[in-house]
Parts: structure tokens; sequence; C-alpha cells
């Protein structure tokens, strides 16, 4: 049997970047979390919770899920084209860049340097060392792929190309400013205008990296942790197209009872409701791949991982939608419901699924056999807790929150002004906070497992594995 | 059942991916652009910022105020109730970039500029917890020790297409990060004659539900603390608004003066308290002792 070289040393690496930015992440997350119930932990000018929450969202997003997209990717294309890499220097050479631009982002926007577009702070010079960076990832991953020995292209592929070129899109259309100083420049658009292509970009920025990325990961390290494939090939066509067709549509659902005329928050709303059904397309999918297979719940950690992973996208892609109507909207949009929603996705869907893809590759680029099992259980359960007092508090908060700001008294007057709802919400900000240290310890847990196992674990039972 | 060919080609898939992403695309974000900011969204009355507001948006910008604080007031009751008039699409057509948030962490922004006196402002971004004392707002004295560059702000405004005279950019070199903030924030929301339009009018006959009853004086004594006591001194002995005497006043004035405000001196409408609320002030300010 023909063998192939893989290049796993890039894999590595950029896992381990990406776990030390999803460090930083959940650390600045926690920090800034107690300094909504504490003010005193404002470090002016540099740490207060105005520049540190973008660094937060960056380091998650970017650091993390970004970062260990790269690793992914990379394992992923050269597995599923059953070649190597396109090119090992491009990929090196992206791989430091890659750092270069998370610290520049990191130390930018601890001096204040921000466009003030959520998930988009990053001012002009960093803007296009992102888009540097993309190009060459871009151009490695089309052109394994276009130079594949493996004439199919696995479900794992279309999601990783249809990713390229939305995020390309989405990140230079909203990119587009005009540079005063080298850290300061004013945005092409103005007002409403700006607001829609912002948030088109939001948006579309959780389907085209938090989404079809993590649906990438997820279509292929099922079937390699459960050994059965996928249920349904024609499912996941028509759930893939349907997907990237649909969310397009959306971003407007953010800017309800704005400006923004109504008609395109009607079709946002609309859409809203329709993307419920690629959504569950690929949860069911995943379930139904595991028909006869549930007792790997019991006895493979990687599957609680995968699984637990698709049931918080389930959940997320319903109550999304449910947000995304009018009335509810009305309700809910401004107060704590939307940062245990958004954290569903992040700490539950999206880090689950990178959690399980990174254990399943420990023992490949390392060598080793896992170091310890019984931890990897700790670490998923640490995970879950942390994440769901996290959510369910700040879904309760929200709730009450919302209550508050549109109780009326029965002379039409308002009943609670906005410090007496403000003051509300500090019990459960320490609860969220607590949430948060539990997560801190799972990941410290997830990190210690991976460096033992990587100073000598055992070595690996497996044979050299066959092709793809 | 044959393979369907975009599974062969990545530039295929590419290319169907990339049509798929653009009908939404162009729809629901490009199209827009024919009707927002056209003429029939312009409001006559709404101008650019100054050279001195401006720098106040930058320093705005720079600590991420947005993080917390949204600028759109919607159409529903309790938000135009809290915040005043709904925002209107030309109100924005100077915002670049628009600062609309997605949080309210802290209070909505987009209707503050008039609703206290710069003294107010001077003081609460120095310490927030001296003007509202459960305020967990950052607080950011550093401001008024950085001054401003005015070299910078007149290329800002060149690039914004804002109208400006070196007089005004001149000017700018005795003020500091502080002044900035305080001219933007009394700014926001001022394009529009909204509090005219939406000024409280009280109509019938106003009686006090609970005149010098000893519950309704302890509990105004207390909104006094929180809300009265940063201006008016915590002994009613003044400071940035005046000493108060409850001698002075009618019970339904009072009342009256606390619930709407006076819009041309800086005193803000307290109708966010409801009117119980305000009642229990009225009755600790005529009848308590401070």
């Amino acid at each position: 049997m023909e063998t192939v070289e893989y290049n796993y040393a890039i894999v590595r690496s950029f896992i381990t970047w990406s776990i030390l930015w999803g460090l930083v992440a959940v650390l600045v997350g926690v920090l800034i979390s107690f300094q909504l119930v504490n003010p005193d932990l404002n470090f002016a000018p540099y740490l207060t919770y105005g520049r540190l929450r973008p660094l937060h969202t960056n380091a998650a997003i970017f650091g993390w899920g970004i970062g260990s997209f790269f690793a992914l990717f990379y394992y992923m294309v050269q597995r599923l084209c059953r070649r190597p890499l396109w090119s090992d220097g491009l990929a090196r050479f992206q791989l430091w860049f890659f750092n270069a631009t998370i610290i520049a982002a990191a130390v930018t926007l601890l001096l204040g340097f921000n466009t003030s577009k959520e998930y988009h702070e990053l001012e002009w010079p960093i803007d296009i060392m992102v888009v540097v960076l993309w190009v060459a990832f871009s151009v490695n991953i089309i052109m394994t792929i276009v130079k594949r020995r493996e004439e199919q292209m696995y479900i794992s592929l279309w999601y990783m190309l249809a990713a390229l070129v939305g995020v390309a899109i989405l990140y230079l259309v909203n990119a587009a400013e005009v540079p005063v100083t080298l850290f300061k420049s004013y945005s092409a658009y103005a007002g409403t205008n700006d607001a829609n292509v912002q948030w088109w970009f939001g948006h579309n920025a959780v389907a085209m990296v938090l989404t079809a990325p993590p649906l990438a990961v997820f279509y292929y390290f099922l079937p390699k942790s459960t050994g059965v494939p996928i249920f349904s090939h024609r499912l996941s066509i028509v759930a893939f197209w349907s997907l990237i067709f649909m969310y397009l549509w959306t971003g407007a659902h953010h800017l309800l009872w704005t400006p923004v005329p109504d008609w395109v928050q009607t079709l946002a709303m609309a859409f809203s409701i329709m993307l419920i059904a690629p959504s569950w397309g690929s949860v069911f999918n995943g379930y139904l791949s595991m028909n006869g297979q549930w007792h790997q719940m019991r006895e493979n950690y990687l599957v609680k991982f995968l699984i637990l992973g698709i049931t918080f996208y389930g959940l997320q892609t319903l109550q999304g939608p449910l947000q995304a109507i009018r009335s509810f909207s009305a309700f809910i949009h401004y107060t704590e419901w939307v940062p245990g929603h958004v954290h569903m996705g992040a700490m539950g869907w999206v880090s689950l699924v990178l959690f399980a893809a990174i254990y399943y590759l420990a023992p490949r680029i390392y060598g080793r056999e896992l170091y310890s099992i019984p931890l990897a259980n700790l670490h998923f359960w640490l995970a879950l807790i942390g994440q769901l007092i996290y959510s369910i508090s700040m879904w309760i908060a929200g709730l009450q929150q919302a209550g508050m700001w549109h109780a009326l008294n029965s002379d039409g007057s308002l009943t609670y002004t906005f410090m007496e709802t403000l003051v509300e919400m500090y019990p459960y900000w320490w609860i969220r906070g607590i949430g948060g240290v539990i997560y801190l310890a799972g990941l410290a847990v997830f990190i210690y497992n991976l460096i033992k196992t990587a100073q000598g674990g055992k070595q690996p039972a497996l044979q050299a594995a066959p092709v793809a | 059942m044959s393979t369907p060919s975009f599974e062969k080609n990545p530039i295929l898939l590419l290319v169907l991916a990339t049509l798929a992403i653009a009908v939404g695309t162009i729809i629901t974000m490009v199209l827009p652009f024919a009707w927002v900011n056209s003429e029939a969204d312009r409001i006559a009355s709404v101008t650019p910022y100054t050279a001195l507001e401006q720098a106040g948006r930058d320093v705005y910008i720079r600590e991420g105020c947005n993080n917390c604080h949204s600028q759109t007031v919607r159409p529903l009751v309790a938000d135009v109730l809290r915040y005043g008039d709904y925002s209107k699409s030309g109100e924005f057509v100077f915002d670049r970039p628009h600062l609309w948030g997605s949080r309210r962490a802290g209070p909505d922004l987009a209707r503050l500029g008039g609703k206290y006196p710069d003294a107010w402002h001077y003081q609460h971004m120095a310490a927030p917890t001296a003007m509202i004392p459960a305020s967990n707002m950052p607080a950011y004295p550093f401001l008024s020790d950085r001054p401003l560059k005015p070299a910078t702000i007149a290329k800002s405004m060149d690039v914004l297409g804002f109208p400006y005279t070196q007089a005004e950019i001149d000017a700018l070199g005795s003020k500091n990060e502080m002044d900035a903030m305080v001219a933007y924030l009394q700014k926001l929301g001022t394009g529009i004659d909204w509090r005219q339009a939406t000024a409280v009018e009280i109509v019938g006959d106003l009686r006090n539900p609970f005149p010098q009853a000893a519950t309704a004086i302890a509990a105004g004594e207390t909104l006094y603390a929180q809300n009265c006591a940063a201006c008016h001194g915590s002994r009613l002995e003044g400071g940035i608004g005046p000493e108060l005497d409850g001698s002075n006043y009618d019970d339904e004035i009072l009342f009256e003066l606390i619930y709407a405000g006076i819009s041309d001196n800086g005193m803000p409408a307290f109708a966010t308290l409801g009117s119980e609320k305000v009642w229990q002030l009225v009755n600790f300010i005529r009848y308590g002792t401070p």
C-alpha cells in the first residue's frame, strides 16, 4: 500500500498556539466578568472593561477558534486528499504570521486602537495582516485540494471551501475604511448603512467562522471517533447548500427596531426562522449516525464531547431564531440573555467539538497515547458544568432585566430606574464569574493532560494508519 | 446515485458557494444603500460634529464605551419613556462608524445630550460612583490629563468632510480629552428638537397621595441619596444644582419640577422614577429632616 508523509508538525504547532490564545481568552473573560461586579478591578487606561472585552472576543474567535481551524483543516485536508500539504513553507510562514497578528491585535487593542465594530475591532494595518494570513491559508488549502489524490471531496472539504470564500468577502467589505493615521481610520459607510454592513458581517462571521468550520470538524471527527459513517450523504448536501444560502439574509436580526429599513428586518427575521431547517439537518445527521452506537456515549469520551457539542449547536440554532423574532427581540435584546446565548455557542458547541478533535489528534501529533482518559472526562464535566452555569445564569438574569426594563406602573410611568435594574444583576454576574472559573479549571486540566502526553505518555498502540 | 459534480470539482464548488452567498448579500446588504442616507432620510437640523465633539467621539471609541452603552432608542413604550424620542435614520448620517452597540450593561446614550449639565459629566467621568453610588462604570480621571492633538483632529475632519475653521482647531490646543468627551456626550441626540416634542404634560389636578407620611418621607430620603444628592448635596445644601429649601414650593409644583425636569437649565426629568417615587421625594424634600 502506498504511504504518504503527512505534515503533522504544522498541525501540532497550530494546536499549541491556539490553546495558548484560548487560555488568554478565558482568563480575560473571567477578569472582565468580575469587573462588572467590582469596578475597582478596572486598571485604567489599559485594562478597563471597554478595552479588554474586544481582546477577550478577538482572542477567543481568532486566536482559539481560527487557530484551531488552521490546525484541524491542515490535518483533515491532507487526510481527505491523500497527499501532503501543497506548501509546507507557506504553512510555516502562516504559523509565525498568525502569532504576529494575534500579538499585534492584543497590543493595539489594549492601547485603544480599535474601529468599534464588534468582532472587527482591529485597525487597518492589522486588517491587512489578517488578509495576508487568510490568503496564505486559502491558497494552501485550495491547492492541496486541487492536487488531491482522492476524486471525491468529502463533506468537510465543502464546508472548508465555503468558509474560505465567505470569510474573505465578509472581512473585505466590512473593512472598508479611510485611514487618518497609522492606527486610526473612519468607516467608509455612515450611520444606518454602517450598522447594516456591520451586522451583515457580524452575523455571518458566526456562519463562516463559528458554524461552517466546526461543522467541517464535526463531520470528519464524529465518524473517525465512532468508526461508523455519517447517516445520510443526501441530507449533508441539502443542509450544506441551504445553510450557506440562507445565512447571508439574517444579519439585520441584530438590528430589529432600529432605523434600518423594516423590510430588511423582516427578511432577516424570516430567514432566521428558515435557518432552523439546515441547522437541524446537520444535528439530525449527527444523531442518526449514532444509531446502534449510543453505547459509545458511555465508553468513548470523544463521542461525549462531539454529541454534546452538536446538541448545543441544535439548541443554539433554535434559540437564535427565537431571538430573531421582533416581539421576543424587543424583550431580550441588549440584556444579559444575549451573552448567555453567545457563550452556549462558544463554550458549548464550538469549543467542545474542538476539544474532541484535539484529543483525537493527540496520539497522532505527539506520538504517544493520551496521558489520562479520566482527566479528559473530568475536563468534559468541568467544561459542561461551567458553561451551563454561565448560560443559565445569564438567561435568568436577562429575563429579569428585560421584565424590569419594560415594567410600567398603572399610571403608565416606568416602575424601575436603570440603576434599580442594574443592581439586580450583581448576584447573576457573580454566578456567571464562578461558571467561568469552573470552565477555566477544565481548560487547565486539558492543558495539563496534553503536556503530560507530549512529555512521555505511553507509546501508541496504533499501527501506521492506513491512508485516509 | 451519481455523484453531483461539485463534489469532484473544487473550483465549481467555490463558484457556486460564492453565488449562494451573493444573493442574500446583494438583497439585504447592498440594496438598502439605495434608500438609506438618501435625501428622503435627511433631517435639516442634524449637523456634523464640531472638531471638539469629533475628538470626543474618537475618545469614546478608543475607550470602548460602545461595549456597554447602546445609541439607538427603539420605538417601544419603555424605551421612549426611559431614554426619549426613538431614533431616526437621518440622525446618524454623520456617524462614521455608527455606535449603536449591542448591549446595555449601562444605559442607552442616544438622547443623553442636554440631560445633565456639563459639570455633572465632568464629575461622573472622573468618578462615576460620586454621582451614581451603585454604578459599576470604570472611572476615567486620566482624560483630564491628556491634551488634544489639534493637527490630527484637523486631519480627521478633512477625512470626514466636516466643516471647521482654523480658529476652532487652534482653540483645541487648550482643551483636554475630558473636555472633548463631555462636548460629544452633550451633542448626542440633539439633532432634532425632541425634548419639546415629547415633553411631559401633566393633565388634571395633582394631589400629594401621601402628604407628610413618615413612610413616604423615609422612602424619599433613600431615593434622594441615590438620585439627587450628587447635585443638590447630601443635606440639600446645593452643589452642581441649587440648595433646596422645601418650604419654597408647593407639593404640586415640586412634583412637576422633578417629574418633568427643567430642560433649559440642566435639571433632568425624573419621570423614569415613576410617579409614586417622585411623590416620595416631594415628601422628603418638603417635610423631611435631612
